[in-house]
């Protein structure tokens, strides 16, 4: 299996506080790779050092093979990366169709002459960027929703709205932020048969969700953090019966023997 | 509801028929444009003498600066106060070159123009990078050392009595006449709207509205806002720099003024009144912000102040601008 994110001793400081110490691990094509730890773990921040939000003070992030450490966000897209938000980021000033056609930003030939002529080259490229967002708010259960403005969404519908704009991007690493986080248990699963169909599809999925059913349903190797450091790393049944695990979850120590 | 949109629908067929939707509104959108363009073409018929047509030139030139710049402030998210200037250094540029250097109207026009892309792209280019209303600054700055180097070069510009300018020749022709030059304003008024409208339903206009709804996912999904903003600032600095091209030779005179501060705020509260990422607010607001002194001057002294009165009233009952305060009332969303 080609290894298409790689991340060697990355570490971030914020003033006094090591929020991420010397962590490394990878992510092969077609894994789901779950990174789940109690509140204070660090999820946040790595999730920002992984998508170039965040420069790591120490270390080297590989993107299939490149070397992407310290270069903008847009470069780390371009290098097949795509990403969903625990906080909404949908781009509220457009509708849900817009949202899912700018996903296509990177296979689009943005130029300004046709953009501003409205070539014909440019209404072919527009017809069939709109055509394959339709098909991705089909695919994430969004049809009913298809024009409508994304202010007028619920909850729900606009985390949905952020994996199709994200698989939009055609991204050979998918990050997702807590996908399943206020959606109901039917809205959960669907959340999770989609994962799996990615991951099926070779797409290399790392998740970061506090629904642990989840977890345990769609990771092929799950990563626990605690405290900035790696507690453990593993397949989801080896991880949910190691003890340090349990222990930093519940927050005491094993009664003694 | 909601249950019945489920994810199984995924087994439908994938690659939905490309070209079976077509972009809601665009229908609308040409509709709209041939009413401009039959309102600009049937408007002269309303006009009694020349003083109006040269009110209505006046008109659609702002309007096209105006157009321009709310790509840059409504679209881009940034703010320039130094439109002013690249509308003075279009007219200037061409009359300088036309003047001194003996060039052809046809030749000097354009080549101020490319003057004016290079400058905006020399201003824009390193503070577009930045945060925060660098631009802003970096424009005003701009927009002062213009009007400085205008008024006390008088050697070559006539220093603050400004400069006469060549009237517009092509072909032998000379453009000359209120009717043809309303003819040549509205023209470029038209143009200027089409081409924003095209340029706001684009994969580019797509990338600005991103950056301006959330910067950080626009970034994640590879568009670089630095070289977005940075060609969005270039295009609405030429277009401000062809009014004013246009402005000087049909007036066949040009002073610093033109380049002033003042100026440059009276384009932003145009946009601003009109309303901010709406194509057609700016038309709105560059007409009624230019007509209204006009209007008030049977006023007198008091002109000043219901100008401003005008303004004040407007922010409070339309606070997103004229345009798109309006378009909420009707019920649907106007760009």
């Amino acid at each position: 299996m080609t290894i298409l994110l790689e991340v060697e001793g990355i570490a971030k400081r914020f003033g006094g506080l090591q929020v991420i110490e010397s962590l490394s691990f990878a992510v092969e094509a077609g894994q789901v790779f779950s990174i789940i730890g109690p509140n204070g773990a660090g999820k946040t921040t790595l999730l920002n050092l992984l998508t170039g939000i965040y420069r790591p003070d120490a270390g080297r992030v590989r993107l299939a093979g490149q070397d992407v450490t310290g270069l903008a966000p847009h470069r780390w897209a371009a290098a097949g990366l795509a990403r969903t938000f625990q906080n909404l980021q949908v781009f509220f000033n457009m509708s849900a169709l817009d949202n899912v056609m700018t996903g296509r930003h990177r296979h689009e030939r943005c130029a300004m002459w046709p953009s501003l002529l409205h070539t014909p080259a440019l209404r072919r490229a527009e017809a069939d960027c709109r055509g394959r967002a339709v098909a991705l708010l089909r695919r994430v259960g969004l049809a009913p929703w298809l024009d409508a403005e994304a202010e007028a969404m619920p909850y729900g519908a606009l985390k949905r709205l952020e994996i199709a704009r994200a698989l939009a991007a055609e991204p050979r690493l998918l990050l997702l932020d807590e996908p399943a986080a206020g959606l109901n248990a039917t809205e959960a699963r669907e959340i999770d048969a989609l994962i799996r169909e990615l991951a099926a599809e070779g797409i290399a999925v790392v998740l970061v969700e506090h629904n642990m059913r989840l977890v345990m349903e769609v990771s092929d190797r799950v990563l626990v953090l605690d405290r900035g450091r790696k507690l453990a790393e593993g397949p989801p049944h080896e991880v949910a019966e190691d003890e340090r695990v349990v222990e930093a979850y519940l927050g005491t120590t094993a009664e003694p023997a | 509801m909601r249950a019945a949109a489920t994810v199984s629908e995924r087994t439908a067929p994938a690659a939905a028929p490309a070209a079976a939707r077509s972009r809601p509104g665009a229908a609308g959108q040409r509709r709209a444009l041939a009413g401009l363009a039959l309102l600009l073409a049937l408007a002269p018929l309303a006009f009694p003498n020349a003083y109006v047509y040269e009110v209505a030139i006046l008109v659609a030139l702002n309007a096209v600066v105006c157009v321009g710049l709310n790509l840059l402030i409504g679209y881009a998210g940034q703010v320039s106060l130094g439109h002013a200037a690249f509308f003075a250094l279009g007219g200037y540029g061409s009359a300088l070159l036309a003047v001194h250097a003996g060039w052809p109207v046809w030749a000097s026009l354009p080549a101020a123009l490319a003057a004016v892309a290079l400058i905006a792209w020399a201003v824009g280019r390193p503070t577009l990078r930045l945060e925060g209303h660098t631009l802003a600054m970096a424009t005003l700055g701009l927009g002062v050392i213009v009007s400085i180097v205008l008024a006390n070069e008088d050697r070559l510009t006539g220093g603050p009595d400004g400069m006469s300018v060549p009237p517009l020749a092509l072909f032998g022709h000379t453009l000359h006449g209120e009717r043809a030059w309303y003819a040549v304003a509205a023209a470029a008024l038209w143009l200027a709207v089409a081409m924003a409208l095209n340029l706001v339903h684009s994969p580019v206009g797509r990338a600005l509205r991103a950056l301006h709804g959330s910067p950080v996912a626009a970034e994640t999904l590879g568009i670089d806002s630095a070289r977005w903003k940075l060609r969005v600032f270039v295009i609405s600095a030429v277009m401000a720099a062809t009014a004013g091209a246009l402005a000087a030779h049909h007036g066949g005179f040009i002073t610093p003024g033109k380049a002033s501060f003042l100026h440059s705020v009276e384009l932003v509260i145009m946009v601003v009144f009109g309303g901010m990422a709406s194509v057609w607010g700016a038309v709105v607001g560059a007409a009624v912000l230019t007509l209204l002194p006009q209007l008030l001057t049977v006023l007198k002294d008091y002109e000043t102040m219901v100008f401003g009165a005008v303004l004040v009233a407007t922010m409070v009952f339309f606070p997103r601008g004229i345009v798109p305060t309006l378009a909420r009332l009707w019920g649907r969303g106007a760009r």
